[in-house]
């Protein structure tokens, strides 16, 4: 049976088993590609998502635990790139190959709706569960400063 | 025709053409129509100057970018050298990816391969692409000369426009080509004739990579992102050892799950065609497989592995295959030389751990005779080739369309490219020609992960009755790299395993008698160049038996090296310069400061790392990291910085805990949680510097990782008397060290 829910505002109505991950109706079924899978297991923050306007593994979470709730992707956070942490990301160059970036700046957006001006610790505190290979830890950190300071 | 499907094509003003060479998708309704795309320049628009520009009436230039892009920024650095000299607007450049034509976009330092590779995209393109840019600009000169009718010489240029200063008269590049006509002999270009680094307006200042800004909105596409219409899924399992075969294959369960089509034995493997991902990763789970012990790694253990390499490499009557190079005489300076010292160092195997797990989409043509792929690859051509192979069929047949990468550090350059060999095989069992999209999972990526590989190395030094160094001598015994990765390469080489023996060599230091012998051996385990290559091992045993030796002799090891390079001026300014950055000099509590230095293809590197260690659970915490870098001219400097941080980040893991082990041939990791990897709680406080020189730039992307595993040893040595002789340095390692 399908099972509906908002994504970005919209709402989708999806067939699909009720134990799929979250993460490949969005990817595959919803063509949102910008939440990427890097682990399946909760590891990687790759697939960092808000639901209802809390983050969450995509890639953890089932397609029947959002029947009727709201999610929302990379794709919906801005229209345009105007959210503060899109402009603070730009501004501190901080995508290398960019793969983990739509996980770990869902993370930020999320840290900084509940706490505006995170002290450095809360950030890394918050930032530790996502996987950067390519190292961009330093700028990340730095750009959700600038983003807390700018916003 | 259909084609790929995006959410928005208008991406940044910067005009970036998304990311996949070749856009024009050859999967129509029902039939796929194969063009001969992948040997076009299908993308570009304008009217062709060469093989590497193209100017539109609007003006709009674009530019062929030869390297793929997975996070070092080629995709904008090498259009932008090519633009300094046509001195082109840089608003108006298209960056558009090259598509895989070695004859025409191969990089003349990668043996004329189009293979982003050993960070040497920028190093063997620079001057190729000053002198195309310089070619169009002169034929723009030519044609504006001839229609104005006055003299070239009395023509400038300013970005995007063609000026005559005595007249007045301006004309942008667009308006040109109307009027161009292209000789059939491009101008000669003499090297006198480019810029001097004085007169650059793009190199050496900072733009915005052109495909930041679709990786900030998840507009960015790599290959696992591609949909082609009609698209199903794949999953395959692969067999534990190289060169396995599957033997009982039970897929009652498999095949029971909803959504699975077929289940399809592969030589190596065995695999899932299914509607949706998460069947075909659920049924490739639910299969029950045993396996021909074909291949060569059954049996091996990676522990007793390296104990056998310690054993030959000690060894001496165990000959060296190839002797990576001398200098002097190193065994009658070590029968001379008033002390010797010796030690041995191992390391282990390791992965890359790109965030985007292999994958790739195939179609093949009903009659298997031609197919196109989508994919993510550092080696286009190779790609193409090995997807050919696998079909049995003429590479022309292939339609290649790569896409940018969630990272590569070397795993995606191999000759092998199997995860697409896994999509087109797939993509042939399936109801031709449906197109098929095969995803690894992370545990796939470990499981058949090509590691740098281990290493066990025999140091030798002789000191004179002055105190000088004055013989080297190392012997390496490894797991070989190279003639897995590319056989080509390797006979090109002459047996040279540089993907293994790579940093062995310390000409740049003053030591009069240097040795270093290769011994490679061949376990069968799956190896690879990672993001550093042999160097990481290299300049770990290098620098940390170099530190030995100044301790012993008491010296101040920054010191030490100072003297070391009296003839390598630059590698002197470098290393002065960090010391100054960590105010060396300086004594800290419960923390002590290591320094290295390390010449990697002409890029000259100083690091100085600050560490605590925690004795009781022999934890080593980097607190601060200090680098300064030389790679000649600057042409991206924020981007450098950025390789630079990144890399002492990569090397940071490489350094303290990251480690495969292998177990009856099969690798005993399998994703995050038992393959460790840094996060951010664990990173230091990372200080870089560049030393801009106008000397022919050179590569950034990994040579900043070998820097840190000797930086931090040789500060632990400081700070605990304890040398640490075993990478990575792990907590059990660091205890079982400091007794």
């Amino acid at each position: 049976m399908a099972i509906s829910f908002e994504v970005n505002g919209g709402t989708v109505s999806v067939d699909a088993p009720r134990d799929t991950p979250l993460l490949w109706v969005i990817r595959e079924q919803l063509k949102l590609t910008g939440t990427k899978f890097g682990c399946g297991a909760g590891l990687c923050g790759a697939c960092v998502v808000h639901i209802d306007g809390r983050r969450a593994f995509s890639c953890q979470t089932q397609l029947s635990n959002v029947a009727g709730r709201q999610v929302t992707t990379i794709e919906g956070l801005s229209p345009d790139s105007s959210h503060p942490v899109q402009k603070a990301w730009l501004a501190e160059r901080v995508p290398q190959c960019g793969y983990c970036q739509s996980g770990q700046i869902m993370s930020a957006a999320d840290l900084l709706t509940r706490n505006p001006h995170p002290t450095r610790a809360e950030i890394v505190a918050q930032m530790s569960g996502h996987i950067c290979r390519c190292g961009t830890y330093l700028r990340i950190l730095r750009a959700i400063e600038r983003a807390s300071r700018e916003s | 025709m259909n084609k790929i499907s995006r959410r928005d094509a208008g991406f940044s003003r910067r005009g970036f053409m998304i990311g996949i060479a070749g856009m024009t998708f050859a999967i129509a309704a029902g039939e796929p129509r194969f063009v001969s795309a992948a040997t076009d320049a299908s993308d570009r628009t304008g009217t062709p100057f060469n093989p590497w520009v193209s100017i539109a009436p609007s003006g709009a230039i674009s530019i062929m970018a030869p390297a793929t892009e997975m996070g070092q920024g080629s995709l904008t650095s090498l259009p932008l050298i090519l633009a300094e000299e046509l001195d082109a607007d840089w608003s108006n450049v298209v960056a558009v990816p090259a598509p895989p034509i070695n004859k025409i976009y191969g990089n003349p330092a990668m043996f004329g391969a189009m293979l982003t590779a050993h960070s040497l995209s920028v190093q063997g393109y620079f001057t190729p692409l000053r002198i195309f840019g310089a070619q169009v600009r002169a034929m723009l000169l030519d044609n504006v000369a001839r229609h104005w009718n006055v003299p070239s010489t009395e023509l400038s240029t300013e970005p995007g426009v063609v000026v005559h200063a005595k007249s007045g008269r301006r004309i942008g590049y667009g308006e040109i080509v109307a009027f161009a006509e292209i000789p059939a002999v491009a101008p000669d270009i003499r090297p006198e004739a480019l810029k001097k680094p004085s007169d650059f307006r793009l190199i050496g200042r900072d733009v915005m990579r052109v495909e930041l800004p679709t990786k900030v909105t998840g507009n960015a596409i790599y290959a696992i992102d591609v949909q082609v219409p009609g698209m199903i899924y794949g999953a395959v399992l692969h067999g534990p050892v190289q060169g396995g075969a599957p033997d009982n294959v039970d897929d009652t369960a498999a095949k029971a799950i909803a959504g699975v089509i077929d289940v399809v034995r592969l030589p190596y493997g065995v695999g899932v065609l299914a509607k949706t991902p998460w069947a075909a990763f659920s049924a490739k789970s639910a299969l029950a497989v045993t396996w021909q012990r074909t291949g060569k790694a059954w049996g091996f253990d990676s522990d007793k592995g390296l104990d056998a390499f310690a054993a030959d490499v000690r060894d001496l009557n165990m000959p060296t295959t190839v002797d990576w190079y001398k200098q002097g005489d190193t065994k009658a300076a070590l029968a001379q030389a008033a002390t010797t010292m010796d030690a041995e160092y191992r390391c282990h195997y390791a992965y890359h751990a790109q965030m985007e797990p292999l994958n790739a989409v195939a179609s093949v043509s009903a009659a298997g005779d031609a197919a196109e792929v989508w994919c993510g690859t550092q080696y286009p051509p190779a790609a193409r080739s090995a997807a050919a192979r696998a079909l049995g069929i003429p590479d022309e047949r292939v339609k290649l369309n790569y896409t940018l990468l969630g990272g590569g550090f070397g795993r995606r350059g191999d000759y092998a490219e199997e995860w697409v060999v896994d999509a087109v095989l797939m993509a042939k069992s399936a109801q031709r020609p449906v197109p098929v999209k095969v995803m690894w999972t992370r545990e796939d990526d470990v499981h058949n992960g090509h590691f740098r590989p281990i290493t066990a190395h025999y140091l030798r030094a002789g000191i004179d009755a002055a105190g000088k160094l004055i013989a080297y001598d190392q012997r390496l015994v490894g797991d070989r790299v190279l003639p897995a990765e590319n056989p080509q390469f390797f006979r090109d080489s002459h047996d040279r395993d540089y993907q293994l023996m790579g940093g062995v060599q310390l000409t740049y230091y003053d030591i009069p008698n240097q040795y270093a012998g290769q011994i490679p051996q061949d376990t069968g385990v799956r190896t690879a160049p990672l993001r550093g290559i042999g160097d990481i091992a290299n300049k770990f045993v290098a620098e940390s038996f170099i530190d030995e030796v100044a301790l012993k002799q008491n010296a101040d090891p920054m010191r030490f090296r100072l003297d070391l390079l009296k003839n390598t001026p630059r590698g002197h300014r470098v290393l002065q310069r960090v010391a100054e950055m960590a105010d060396w000099g300086r004594t800290r509590d419960n923390t002590a400061l290591g320094c290295a230095f390390i010449v990697y293809n002409d890029t000259l590197i100083s690091g100085v790392a600050e560490v605590s260690v925690n004795r009781s659970t022999g934890q080593i915490k980097v607190r601060n990291f200090w680098c300064a870098v030389d790679c000649g001219i600057a042409v991206q400097p924020d981007n450098i910085v950025a390789q630079f941080e990144g890399g002492i980040v990569y090397g940071h893991g490489l350094a303290l805990f990251e480690e495969i082990t292998i177990r009856d041939g099969a690798v005993q990791q399998s994703n995050f949680y038992d393959y460790r990897v840094m996060r951010m709680y664990e990173v230091p406080d990372i200080h870089v510097e560049i030393i801009p020189t106008d000397n022919h730039p050179t590569g950034v992307g990994q040579m900043p990782v070998p820097i840190v595993a000797p930086a931090v040893g040789n500060a632990v040595a400081r700070l605990t008397g304890v040398r640490l002789r075993e990478s990575p340095m792990t907590q059990e390692r660091v205890k079982k060290a400091l007794g």
